[in-house]
């Protein structure tokens, strides 16, 4: 058999919302179970997807959410969206976020740290971003074992060559 | 050299179009040219939960849903089946691509 090199994806995760954490988790997982390589870089808000204390507190607010519906829930309000004024009031968001893990527990969708967990175990390398570490004054320690190592963009740039590289 | 894989169907990515001619000497068959040489106990493991899934459900199970329905680990699995379990172990067990996402 000829040795040619192996596909490779690499993820770059900036968002902290919890709609927005788990592109990469479900594509980087389909990846790893096709026999692809996956990278995956935590930046800006994105770290708080490996961060210990947050990566299960992530949230999803209503505001500016045009695509759900409150049908959604349930209601019969046809294409209504959530209005954005209702946004402001307190729980909201804690509403939305419960929402839509409900949802993903029926699919049996993990919460993102056994997602990171599985990622790991199953070979992909995690990093977090040397510059927004230094920026928000996180430690190594606070993140979650399954991070390899901070590392600065043009590291990450040397360690994705040749990979197609998915922006979130 | 003509194998039993001879007289097997299989679709085009390769997997077989009826799980229920499949025996476990199809499954070693399949699994060599997968690469794996020899199914251990906890390979069979793996495949005997698919095989049940299988029959239950009519689809392969995912990745997600071998672990937590077996013993075996995320990391055991991905050393048991290398490059791409999700798809080998379907193919060795006779079912077809896994359809769920995680």
């Amino acid at each position: 058999m000829t040795e040619k090199k192996n596909r490779h994806i690499a993820f770059i995760c900036s968002k902290g919302d919890l709609d927005m954490a788990y592109p990469a988790l479900i594509m980087g997982w389909a990846a790893l179970g096709n026999g692809v390589d996956v990278t995956i870089f935590f930046t800006f808000w994105g770290l708080d997807m490996i961060t210990k204390d947050r990566c299960n507190k992530l949230e999803m607010a209503p505001v500016s959410k045009t695509s759900m519906k409150m049908k959604m829930m349930g209601l019969p309000t046809g294409n209504l969206g959530i209005p954005n004024i209702l946004g402001i009031i307190p729980g909201m968001t804690a509403f939305t976020s419960w929402f839509l893990k409900k949802e993903m527990k029926k699919l049996g969708v993990p919460p993102i740290k056994e997602y990171i967990e599985m990622l790991s175990d199953g070979g992909a390398k995690l990093y977090g971003c040397k510059m927004t570490v230094d920026m928000f004054n996180i430690k190594k320690e606070d993140f979650l074992p399954q991070v390899n190592d901070v590392v600065t963009a043009s590291d990450f740039i040397d360690m994705t060559e040749g990979a197609e590289i998915v922006f979130i | 050299m003509a194998t039993v894989l001879d007289t097997i169907e299989f679709n085009e990515e390769g997997f077989m179009t009826d799980p229920n001619t499949w025996t476990k000497e199809i499954g070693e068959l399949i699994a060599k040219e997968e690469g794996i040489e020899n199914l251990t106990e906890n390979h069979w493991i793996i495949i005997d939960f698919c095989r049940k899934t299988g029959e239950e459900t009519g689809k392969a199970p995912t990745l997600r849903q071998i672990t937590t329905g077996t013993e075996i680990s995320t990391k055991e699995l991905f050393a048991l089946y290398p490059k791409g379990p999700a798809k080998k172990v379907a193919k060795i067990s006779g079912l077809g691509k896994p359809e769920g996402c995680v």
